[in-house]
């Protein structure tokens, strides 16, 4: 054998804040080799991917609206993931969110009140929340893995909304497009930056990750969070509950990604459509670990991970390469990430195979 | 009989529908014995449907389609082996990536097939048997993978629990500081279940996109991973009940077909619910029980393994 592994004393701090960048290195040369497998040049493929969709105004702001639900959702999910609870239905309470907080828009559809809006808000929190409730009482009350029960409700989810914009929630107007009307002004979030899509949505995630950071570092619940997600035995004989931290966790994740599907359907797009989110619950996993589970870094991670979609765009406008390309630099992003961990917990030894003296 | 000319094609769309889950069940099955858990089924599964439908289209030939979908899978499978049996990684995490991996991965192959036809699995019909009226059609008309799947279950049973090979795959799944004391490879025999586990995921996808549907559509696969999952779960790790789940899920999902067929008013997707929502409570009614699944899970499942540790 000529790897081994050695468990070091103690985890490397240093190295836990490095192998992310590591890994973002390693999908770079990753992505280098899968743009030459596909026949392009690799150095254009890059640029096109990396740095086009950024280099104008109007490209910096995109980053910023398709970061926001990610982060958003990563927040949540972080939280849950250190006290480790596995909620991977981030996708699902988000489109609740949105079908939540957009019914209460086509509700009041006439209604100028400046009222409306805080009022989706509100009920984008909750539908995420009743959504995550599910799986939390499910999981406290009858012990079945959050994982598969909230994964599965992300699929009702989503079929929850396609009946609503092909059925009652259709636009009357709308030529039976399964689309819901436009939501009125009044409904949609306003635009702080003139010219662009950047909504206030942005700003108030901005603010939600400063709160998550001091909630983790100097909260007793951020210690309790972590205390049962790391030596749950300890936890239990501190007097932390699991199960509040369980209900406690995912009703936070569920409602961060209710309001994250609410800022999509009243910023961006405007009205429900079948498909509100190209993924962003699924990618707000990968964020959540790129960020090593932290407010700050889940920001920095998010806003690397929404590049990867606007790269996906550019390469499919510019050189006619699929949009899936984007799938894959998320997915190696993750492995590469995963397999540099190692580093934190375990130094790398080489061995000489035994050879006789000389 | 004409009256029953509909049972035939019901009984048959039920068994396309099974078979997936049942050969993808299997193979995790076996995995979670070991003391693995893969998450990672779903991308498993859409690679080897990719790769089978792939190579099907490019070839012509279904079984050299049927050994892409499994070596699709079996790839995946070996890359959750080096990360999680040679690098140490967290195996939900893990799990999780394979998955976002593979929707990634098949998509991107999957661009330049969408819309391609295929003409599917050709029945392996024994002339004169299957001519037989209800049961020939029902018993000895199927393709190569249905007659498979069901070979799987009485050949995983065989293997876990009469043969030394099983027992030795069981003791490191149940203990694996002690299998390695006497000396087994546990990293080894982890990563010969592992890939099992992957080459029965992609044979699973692979019958989706060459037999059930047979073509290509981005995430074809739509959960099936997961419920897979769910089954072995459901079946308390026993390939018998792993069979009986599959088949009730495949009936399950067929309803929606049948429902509308009759003249149900109720909205497709209200019905395409069932499946996703079977699946939470036949968990709910399993994992009540919390002592009974402790009993019969694998003890060291998910557990990491390092020998100098």
């Amino acid at each position: 054998m000529l790897l081994r592994l050695e468990p070091r004393g103690e985890a490397s701090h240093g190295l836990s804040y490095a192998t992310p960048f590591l890994a973002v290195g390693l999908t770079l040369i990753g992505g280098c080799i899968l743009f030459g497998l596909m026949g392009h040049n690799p150095f254009e493929a890059i640029y096109t991917f990396f740095i086009v969709p950024i280099s104008s105004a109007y490209g910096l702001a995109e980053l910023m609206v398709k970061a926001t639900p990610i982060v958003l959702c990563a927040i949540g999910l972080a939280l849950g993931f250190r006290a480790n609870v596995w909620n991977i239905g981030a996708e699902g309470q988000l489109t609740l969110g949105a079908i939540a907080g957009g019914g209460v828009a086509l509700l009041f559809y006439e209604s100028e009140s400046v009222l409306v809006l805080p009022l989706m808000i509100v009920a984008g929190i909750l539908g995420g929340m009743a959504w995550a409730a599910i799986p939390a009482w499910l999981k406290t009350r009858f012990n079945a893995n959050e994982i598969l029960t909230s994964l599965m409700l992300t699929y009702v989810a989503l079929l929850l909304l396609s009946t609503l914009v092909h059925g009652p929630w259709r636009d009357p107007e709308g030529y039976n497009f399964p689309e819901s009307r436009l939501f009125s002004d009044s409904a949609v979030l306003p635009v702080i930056w003139e010219g662009t899509r950047l909504h206030i949505g942005a700003a108030l995630t901005l603010a939600l990750v400063a709160v998550a950071w001091v909630v983790i570092s100097r909260t007793l619940m951020g210690f309790q969070i972590k205390v049962v997600g790391s030596a749950p035995q300890a936890a239990a004989y501190a007097g932390f509950s699991r199960k509040r931290m369980i209900w406690l966790t995912l009703l936070i994740s569920g409602g961060l990604a209710g309001m994250a599907g609410l800022f999509e359907v009243s910023g961006p797009i405007g009205q429900l459509v079948p498909s509100i989110s190209p993924g962003y619950g699924f990618t707000a996993i990968i964020v959540a670990f790129l960020g090593r589970l932290h407010p700050v870094g889940i920001l920095l991670a998010g806003l690397l991970v929404a590049l990867s979609y606007l790269g996906g765009e550019s390469v499919q406008i510019e050189m006619g390469l699929p949009q899936a390309v984007t799938g894959v630099f998320q997915g190696m992003l993750l492995f590469f990430l995963l397999a540099t961990d190692v580093l934190i917990k375990y130094r790398i030894r080489f061995t000489q195979p035994a050879r006789s003296a000389t | 009989m004409s009256d029953f000319a509909w049972l035939v094609p019901t009984i048959l769309t039920v068994v396309s529908a099974s078979t997936p889950l049942l050969l993808a069940a299997m193979g995790e099955l076996v995995v979670e014995k070991s003391g693995v858990l893969n998450l990672g089924v779903e991308g498993m599964m859409l690679v080897g449907a990719i790769a089978a439908f792939a190579t099907g289209v490019s070839t012509g030939s279904w079984p050299l389609a049927i050994l892409a979908g499994a070596l699709g899978g079996l790839v995946m499978a070996f890359l959750f082996g080096v990360l999680t049996l040679s690098l140490l990684a967290n195996q939900v995490a893990t799990g999780l990536a394979l998955t976002i991996f593979g929707v990634g991965l098949s998509a991107l192959i999957g661009a330049g097939f969408v819309g391609v036809p295929f003409p599917g699995l050709p029945k392996l019909a024994i002339p004169g048997i299957s001519d037989m009226p209800i049961l020939g059609p029902l018993l000895f008309a199927h393709d190569i993978l249905v007659y498979f799947s069901l070979a799987s279950v009485a050949g995983v049973s065989w293997f876990l629990f009469r043969t030394k090979a099983g027992l030795v795959l069981r003791a490191v799944g149940e203990n694996q500081e002690a299998g390695h004391s006497i000396g087994y490879h546990v990293i080894g025999i982890r990563y010969l279940a592992v890939m099992f586990g992957g080459a029965m995921g992609g044979l699973g996808g692979a019958y989706l996109s060459l037999a059930h549907t047979p073509m290509w559509i981005e995430n074809m696969t739509a959960g099936r991973g997961w419920i897979a999952l769910a089954l072995v779960v459901f079946a308390a790790w026993k390939p018998g009940r792993a069979l009986l789940g599959a088949y009730m899920f495949g009936g399950i999902t067929i309803l929606q077909l049948h429902a509308q067929g009759i003249g149900l008013e109720i909205p497709s997707q209200l019905l395409s619910m069932l499946p996703y929502l079977a699946t939470i409570l036949v968990l709910v009614l399993i994992s009540k029980d919390s002592a009974r699944v402790r009993l019969n899970a694998p003890a060291c499942l998910g557990k990491v393994f390092h020998p100098a540790a």
